[in-house]
């Protein structure tokens, strides 16, 4: 459940990058953080596979909700790490225009 | 259970490597604007923005699958931060899942990165044809 909703994640942030205006997003970071999660879980979830086999797919209802709560946790940081580098490298200037209107 | 530390260990190389070759670029892209050679000119996507992709996709699955080591309890954060490293059964199972399942995800994403790289070049072979091409014509 967590290597689906990462692989949405990514998949979603992709279609945005390739249809994006500019640059000034960085939507290239997010892709890059889910796609490096999803492959890394994907080759978990293979070695998993082969230790379970069929009982890979069939996992308690428990087990699943716990796997997707923390799928879209690690999207939630994902994003929260991609927010934060936004604002700190600032390419569109925003923060400083915003920083510069309240000391005037 | 800490599968992810040997992609850690490859993104600290990576990213390494990845700045010493920016530097070089730099270095390289200064001598050649002093020389001005136009014959040198061509479209060609850096190593260092190259090593970049590499770089991130490392970093980011490294810092999430830790998240979910924390998550099941395999990660605290306190010595020896790793809870299979206070019994040897279990130590030795981690290593094992390190030497097998790690070394596969580092694998796996560094040849994601090089099919990258390939199709990449190939799309900016392809644009400068067809921009030759249009020019010509």
């Amino acid at each position: 459940m967590t290597l689906l909703i990462t692989v949405f994640a990514a998949v979603i942030v992709t279609v945005k990058w390739y249809n994006r205006k500019d640059d000034s997003m960085k939507l290239g970071i997010l892709c890059f953080l889910y796609w490096g999660a999803s492959i890394m879980w994907l080759v978990d979830a293979i070695f998993e596979y082969a230790e379970l086999k069929a009982e890979y797919f069939t996992p308690a209802l428990e087990d699943m909700l716990n796997d997707a709560f923390l799928g879209l946790s690690v999207v939630a940081l994902g994003l929260v790490i991609w927010i934060v580098r936004l604002l700190i490298t600032d390419p569109k200037g925003s923060v400083r225009t915003a920083l510069k209107k309240q000391q005037n | 259970m800490a599968c992810f530390l040997i992609s850690g260990l490859e993104a600290l190389v990576v990213t390494a490597v990845e700045k010493g070759a920016e530097k070089k670029e730099e270095k390289n892209m200064a001598v050649d604007e002093a020389v001005k050679d136009e014959a040198k000119e061509e479209i060609k996507i850096p190593l260092s923005r190259k090593l970049k992709w590499l770089t991130y996709m490392l970093w980011g699955g490294v810092v999430l699958l830790a998240f979910e080591h924390v998550w099941h309890g395999e990660v605290v954060p306190w010595f020896p931060f790793l809870t299979a490293m206070s019994d040897p059964a279990d130590a030795a199972e981690m290593f094992h899942e390190m030497a097998t399942v790690g070394v596969c995800m580092a694998a796996l994403i560094t040849l994601v990165w090089f099919g990258m790289c390939k199709a990449a070049d190939s799309i900016m072979k392809r644009s400068a044809n067809a921009d030759a091409r249009s020019t010509q014509s």
